[in-house]
């Protein structure tokens, strides 16, 4: 290959600067070497190119480096501003009491999330009894069961189903699904009452706003995710195993069974932690339908009951600056609860993307 | 329920006790329905509905719902038999789940229709010209013709419009960070947007709230900084996606004509993901515009006009509605149900704009393949 001399040999070109073409900067860069006495035999090796980013090129990388670095910036500044400011409620009141005890009196500056927290878990935990099943079979549906000309359009009712807002899905819980629901929650107190769960008080109770029905609403709002993930992962199944297992005689249950659950496990599990994590976090769709109560209420198909995040959105509006303190505390605990069931679904989903 | 049938697939066992008359003229198709097949839906249909009518006689039933639950319940059972004694166990099972997963679809297509129904059925009502003209500043209780949501229209479009102007670029930025330059962080940056994709939106206003809005005051634009939080990962993710789709050979292709690599990725990477980029920011903006978690912490609403973003609380068009429902009274409830449907409209109008732009990039991608 010819190369052509650098054009000036007492000051050689700056290889950092792209106005240059490519191939003088190589030159220059091969002059460097060999003046620095690293590179004896230039001259008989092939020509290379040296790819050194120019000055524009680290201008550049600087930017989205720096574009990145505000995603770590944010999580940051949530954990410190959210304890700096929540620290004096978690304080005035002990953290013992705080994380695990459910007085709420901001005059006295006394809170405790504790029954919040777990009845944040309750209302997930419904809302996951809801979701696992129908996501599931949802993605089953979709990928195997499904029509071909059909497959778009449950795809599409599924990402329109996570794009609309929680309140429209709190909005429906409340004005119909609530009324719906009664006969429902009648027939489980009824006939499931060897679950404690589903016991009733007393004689006369009243269903409305309960966390049961929050929990179905949670439920068809992360129900999205879960299909989505467990559609991806059980898609990943190499075809030429379920086409054998059909060629062997097997229903495509018996396939699905065999051969696509197993598969998908790991992912299904991490989709599950993933909706568990998104259900924890439901604000508005909770706050709309159920009615506070700041002690755990375990007879879950009865009016009241209670989430951190419904907590901030209906007291903030009326709190005073020592509740606030509170509520900014309450919001830290939630915080690090869903950061941690998110970081750990994550983890699994993506190891379920790594054993495909 | 024939269709379902029709995509089963079948034993071994039962085309071997169920041969086909000429198997060397016909092609032999297992996932055919046959008469059979269909009769057995039929006898399992009928028994059941009869099992459930005598029901709501002799025990005096009266719910619907219930009914067709057990209706369903008993057509199962007595259709699993059927086909357990007919063909083999496994046969039944598989027929039992086909129906199970198509019922399964069934309700997911029903509660999304059931929900967008409700909220056309019940927005209507209150949707007339002076919804965008008018504010609440001056309604009375027993105004029922005048009042509106401009107010909460305009604070939506501005606060959506500023957090999309802030979060596009910096996901975009972010996106190519982590799929084009690689960077050393990039592992860990990709986990954190990961999990900020969960971050309840709650918390995005309370850190607005407590970095901003405790020491200056309530703004659509503490507000847009709180959506911008919550969009910016969606939209990080998606992007990151479709470059992920960008065949590396364009890369190298300009990289070997001697491009530094702003260059390709400036008017090679990115115009080629254009159409895909435009639509995860029009996911974003969804995600946005229904937010209203967020706005109780920084926009606080007002009933009447601001049309400055900077200063000074604002309406927006979710917490229009959130305020108004519960208030007792029929022609708030009304308008609450008629912002509802306005939302719904603008989150519908996105979601198709984002399937038709991203369907447009597929075509133009094959047809340049």
């Amino acid at each position: 290959m010819r190369r052509r001399p650098v054009a000036r040999p007492g000051e050689p070109p700056d290889p950092f600067d792209d106005t240059i073409p490519v191939e003088i900067a190589a030159d220059a860069t091969a002059s460097v070497l060999l003046a620095s006495g690293e590179h004896h035999q230039v001259d008989d090796n092939p020509w290379r190119p040296v790819n050194r980013p120019t000055a524009a090129d680290r201008t550049f990388r600087a930017i989205c480096t720096g574009a990145a670095m505000i995603s770590l910036v944010i999580v940051a500044a949530t954990l410190i501003f959210l304890l700096k400011e929540g620290w004096s409620a978690i304080w005035s009141s002990g953290p013992a009491d705080f994380f695990f005890g459910s007085t709420w009196n901001p005059s006295a500056g006394r809170f405790g999330v504790g029954g919040l927290l777990l009845g944040t878990i309750i209302i997930a935990s419904l809302a996951i009894v809801v979701a696992v099943p129908l996501g599931v079979g949802m993605a089953l549906f979709i990928n195997e069961y499904a029509p071909a000309r059909l497959r778009s359009l449950l795809t599409s009712v599924v990402d329109l189903l996570a794009a609309l807002p929680s309140l429209i899905f709190g909005l429906w819980g409340f004005f119909v699904l609530q009324g719906q629901l009664q006969g429902v929650a009648v027939w489980m107190e009824s006939h499931l009452s060897a679950i404690p769960l589903f016991r009733f008080k007393g004689a006369e109770p009243s269903l409305g706003n309960s966390s049961f029905i929050a929990g179905m609403v949670v439920g068809i709002m992360i129900l999205p995710i879960i299909t989505s993930i467990s559609r991806d992962v059980m898609a990943q199944v190499p075809r030429e195993q379920c086409e054998g297992a059909l060629a062997l005689g097997g229903t495509r249950w018996g396939m699905i069974r065999a051969v696509i659950l197993p598969f998908g496990r790991v992912g299904i599990t991490g989709a599950t932690l993933l909706g568990f994590g998104r259900a924890l976090g439901e604000t508005i769709a909770v706050a709309v339908i159920i009615s506070l109560v700041f002690d755990v209420n375990w007879h879950v198909l009865e009016t009241g009951g209670g989430s951190v995040a419904s907590l901030i959105a209906t007291r903030f509006g009326e709190a005073g600056p020592e509740e606030l303190d509170g509520l900014i505390a309450a919001g830290f605990a939630l915080f690090v609860l869903t950061l941690g069931v998110n970081l750990a679904a994550r983890r699994i989903v993506a190891r379920a993307g790594r054993l495909a | 329920m024939s269709t379902a049938l029709r995509r089963r697939v079948d034993t071994a066992d039962r085309a071997v006790s169920r041969p086909e008359p000429d198997p060397v003229d016909r092609p032999s198709r297992p996932s055919a329905v046959t008469t059979g097949d269909l009769l057995h839906v039929v006898i399992a249909a009928g028994s059941s509905l009869a099992v459930v009518l005598a029901l709501r006689l002799v025990l005096d039933w009266n719910g619907v719902l219930g009914s067709a639950v057990w209706w369903y319940v008993g057509f199962l059972a007595v259709l699993f038999v059927l086909v357990r004694d007919s063909e083999t166990p496994d046969a039944a099972t598989d027929r039992l789940v086909t129906l199970v997963i198509w019922s399964i679809g069934a309700i997911v297509v029903g509660v999304l229709s059931w929900m967008v129904i409700y909220v056309v059925i019940k927005g209507l009502g209150g949707l007339r010209p002076t919804f965008f003209t008018e504010d609440l500043s001056d309604v009375g209780p027993l105004d029922t013709e005048r009042g509106g949501a401009s107010h909460a229209i305009v604070g939506t479009l501005e606060q959506v419009g500023l957090a999309t102007a802030s979060a596009v670029p910096i996901a975009i930025l972010t996106a190519v960070y982590l799929h084009e330059i690689k960077g050393r962080m990039a592992p860990v940056i990709r986990f954190i947007v990961d999990a900020m994709t969960g971050l309840p939106s709650i918390v995005a206003g309370l850190l607005i709230y407590t970095l901003w809005v405790r020491t200056h005051d309530f703004s659509g634009v503490a507000a847009a900084a709180g959506l911008a939080v919550l969009m910016l990962p969606t939209v990080t993710r998606a992007s990151e996606e479709i470059l992920r789709t960008i065949p590396d050979s364009l890369r190298e292709g300009s990289l070997a004509l001697g491009a530094p690599q702003w260059r390709v990725v400036k008017q090679v990477v990115l115009p080629t993901a254009r159409a895909g980029l435009v639509t995860a920011a029009i996911l974003g903006v969804a995600r946005g515009i229904g937010e209203t978690a967020v706005a109780i912490l920084t926009a606080l609403g007002s009933d009447s006009m601001n049309v400055n973003p900077f200063t000074g609380p604002q309406g927006n068009l979710p917490l229009f509605v959130y305020k108004l429902y519960r208030v007792p009274d029929k022609t708030q409830i009304a308008r609450a149900w008629t912002g509802a449907l306005i939302l719904l409209i603008l989150v519908l109008v996105l979601f198709l704009a984002a399937r038709y732009v991203s369907g447009r990039g597929d075509k133009k991608r094959k047809g340049v393949a």
